[in-house]
């Protein structure tokens, strides 16, 4: 079953015209996801790959194709503008790989989020959302993942991958692994991913990566404290990060003596998540609790 | 990105936001004359001088000085310009003064503190308010929490005037300078949005004795994410102010930062170019810089990072660490062969190599003839890196 996104949902690509945007399209689609649109304001008509029909807007897009998902190319400029039509468009979940999006963007991109209860948006500045086997709406390379029972959630992309590596390197499978990006306003957050695997029948545990900035791993320690009934693996990256200095993510960065890695570490230890001495103990520390 | 103080008090003029009168200079040579037309304008004797570096802290550092004339004001700009100011935000190396800004002086009864920032809890650009202003606000946000009064502004109507009396009132304002007060917060919100800031800080705002309300400090950090609808951005830049090696990296679209250490790093990726430092550290050695070369690397790209680490003074050993997603492994291998080619390698090099293309990256490593050390995890490369850079 597995959480957001099975071999039934329907993505459709907004930037699929686009080299970056059309290339993932189709690694998507080898890997199996439905890619049943694309959307490029001004190429509607025509097809991308000699199949998927591409649309001038996303509403005629949904329409048409009935897809139920979103992946977002659309360049910075643009991109705040792209999730917002995909919301007026009513696709239950928007994943947006774009990085760079401006800040006050994603605020009244957010705050439109809020006023709406039927889309999700995942990232910006993210790899995307994976079930294993079944659909891959994003730009993780699909060929590490492996058909399994542990969720893993994390802000990092890369960070997802050495997780998602070590697990299938040890044989243990993954149910979804979502990435909710590295920007300081994004539209999915731990707890939101948690929730879901909370609820999800067929997670077993979970391994969730932070990093330095903000505080939304102290919330989410705080939310699996109170509710979350699987074993949860951590890692916090950024713990020799100077203050002050934004480490390649936007929101990576600690700031008015806030959001050290440290901090996070003591606070999901509190709430009984197993840290990894190094991100190289991702997998055989979650493994060690599954015993 | 960050701007000056005399940058930031142009904008606010220009959002009419009061600030003193002044001038901005590059060259110390002008401070008399300076100071003299703003005495004769206000008929006040007392004039300030300025350091402008991009850090905070500067008045303790000996870069501010209150002078009475002319005179005072050329030799107190004489005795700041070209000096190192070490503060609490410039690390040990401290910062050269290379601007002054000369300011008319100010019978001032009253420092207060108002900030706008991107609240990330709440997702929303918040106003912080203090009447403790002319402090460090981390520490009064550490100490008295309850000084500090924070309104929230709804993204979809903006700063209301109920707010901006809230602000005002929690500030103890009155009469003219309540009024005026809530104008400066609805131009700082404008300022906000429109120039697309990520920290507005006005440490202290002052309340003169006959209670009107002036900035006397502007600290602006504009949001680089945006920088492409400011083009006029380019111009504010102070390149003095950044380190020559970031801004050629950031040029060739790597994210790079210099530290102290002596094991180079070249990393896909942020989260793991971080975690990479973390582990490095770990087994007891210390990184040279973070560097993310990013997901579309190009063999360019990574070649002018290769170039960027051995080039780097300091730098003992290396320790590349890819998990190829979007970059690919082949790429990487082809960058790292080229950089090497060009500059020769004397130094220890560790590769570990995952993910997409990895089997072509690691033939053509191999193929290479390049001396280097494979790893099979990070987590076996940093160990490696470490120990051959022990003792260097």
């Amino acid at each position: 079953m597995a959480i957001l996104v099975n071999k039934d949902t329907k993505v459709l690509v907004q930037g699929i015209t686009g080299a970056y945007g059309g290339n993932h399209a189709r690694w998507c689609m080898e890997y199996g996801t439905k890619i049943v649109a694309g959307v490029t304001p001004g190429k509607g008509g025509q097809k991308f790959e000699d199949k998927v029909p591409i649309y001038d807007t996303v509403a005629e897009a949904v329409a048409k194709s009935g897809a139920d998902a979103s992946m977002i190319f659309v360049p910075p400029p643009f991109a705040a503008d792209a999730i917002l039509e995909a919301i007026d468009a009513g696709v239950r979940l928007v994943c947006c790989i774009t990085e760079g999006i401006p800040a006050n963007d994603m605020i009244k991109v957010r705050r439109v989020l809020e006023s709406q209860q039927k889309t999700r948006l995942i990232g910006p500045n993210c790899p995307g959302v994976i079930t294993p086997g079944e659909c891959k709406i994003g730009i993780m390379p699909g060929h590490i993942h492996k058909p399994g029972r542990i969720g893993v959630v994390s802000r990092s992309g890369t960070l997802t991958y050495e997780a998602v590596g070590q697990l299938t390197a040890l044989g243990i499978g993954q149910s979804s692994c979502v990435g909710i990006g590295g920007d300081p306003v994004n539209g999915t957050d731990f707890i939101d991913v948690l929730t879901l695997f909370n609820a999800d029948p067929n997670t077993d545990g979970v391994i969730m990566i932070g990093e330095i900035g903000g505080s939304a791993e102290e919330q989410a320690a705080e939310y699996i404290k109170r509710e979350f009934k699987k074993p949860v693996c951590g890692f916090i990256a950024g713990t020799t990060a100077p203050p002050g200095q934004r480490m390649g993510h936007a929101g990576a960065i600690i700031s008015g003596g806030k959001g050290g890695a440290g901090d996070k570490i003591e606070a999901l230890k509190s709430a009984n998540v197993k840290i990894a001495p190094t991100p190289s103990d991702l997998g055989t520390t979650l493994k060690s609790m599954l015993k | 990105m960050n701007i000056h103080e005399y940058q930031g008090k142009e904008l606010f003029r220009k959002y009419g936001i009061p600030v003193p009168k002044g001038v901005a200079m590059t060259d110390p040579a002008g401070a008399k004359a300076a100071a003299q037309k703003l005495i004769d304008e206000t008929k006040n004797e007392y004039v300030v001088v300025k350091a402008q570096i991009h850090a905070g802290g500067r008045g303790k550092a000996g870069g501010v000085k209150v002078v009475k004339g002319a005179d005072a004001a050329q030799a107190a700009a004489n005795e700041i310009f070209g000096k190192t100011l070490v503060t609490h935000q410039t690390g040990p190396a401290g910062k050269k003064v290379q601007r002054l800004l000369v300011e008319q002086g100010l019978a001032i009864a009253r420092e207060l503190y108002l900030a706008v920032v991107l609240d990330r809890e709440k997702r929303r650009v918040t106003f912080m308010a203090s009447t403790e202003g002319g402090m460090d606000i981390e520490e009064v946000a550490a100490k008295t929490p309850e000084k500090i009064t924070k309104v929230t502004v709804d993204p979809a109507v903006g700063l209301q005037p109920y707010q901006g009396r809230q602000l005002a009132f929690a500030l103890g304002l009155t009469g003219d300078a309540a009024k005026e007060l809530g104008q400066i917060a609805a131009a700082l919100e404008k300022i906000f949005m429109q120039e697309d800031c990520s920290l507005l800080e006005i440490n202290p705002l002052i309340v003169t004795k006959d209670n009107h309300v002036l900035a006397l400090d502007a600290k602006l950090n504009l949001e680089d994410n945006a920088s492409f609808r400011h083009k006029e951005w380019e111009a504010m830049r102070d390149m003095t102010e950044e380190k020559a090696v970031e801004v050629e990296a950031k040029a060739a679209g790597l994210s790079y930062i210099q530290l102290e250490g002596n094991i180079g790093c070249l990393v896909n990726g942020a989260g793991l170019a971080m975690a990479t430092m973390d582990i490095i550290k770990h087994y007891g050695g210390e990184p040279a810089n973070f560097l993310d070369v990013g997901g579309g690397a190009t063999k360019e790209a990574v070649t002018k990072a290769f170039k960027i680490i051995l080039t780097s003074p300091g730098v003992k050993g290396i320790f590349v660490n890819i998990f190829g997603g979007i970059a690919q492994c082949d790429t990487i291998a082809a960058g790292v062969i080229a950089a090497t080619k060009e500059l020769g390698l004397t130094v220890p090099l560790v590769v570990r190599l995952e993910g997409t293309n990895v089997e072509l990256g690691r033939k053509m490593l191999a193929e290479s003839g390049l001396k280097i050390t494979a790893a099979a995890t990070m987590g076996d490369g940093a160990k490696k890196i470490v120990e051959q850079t022990k003792g260097a």
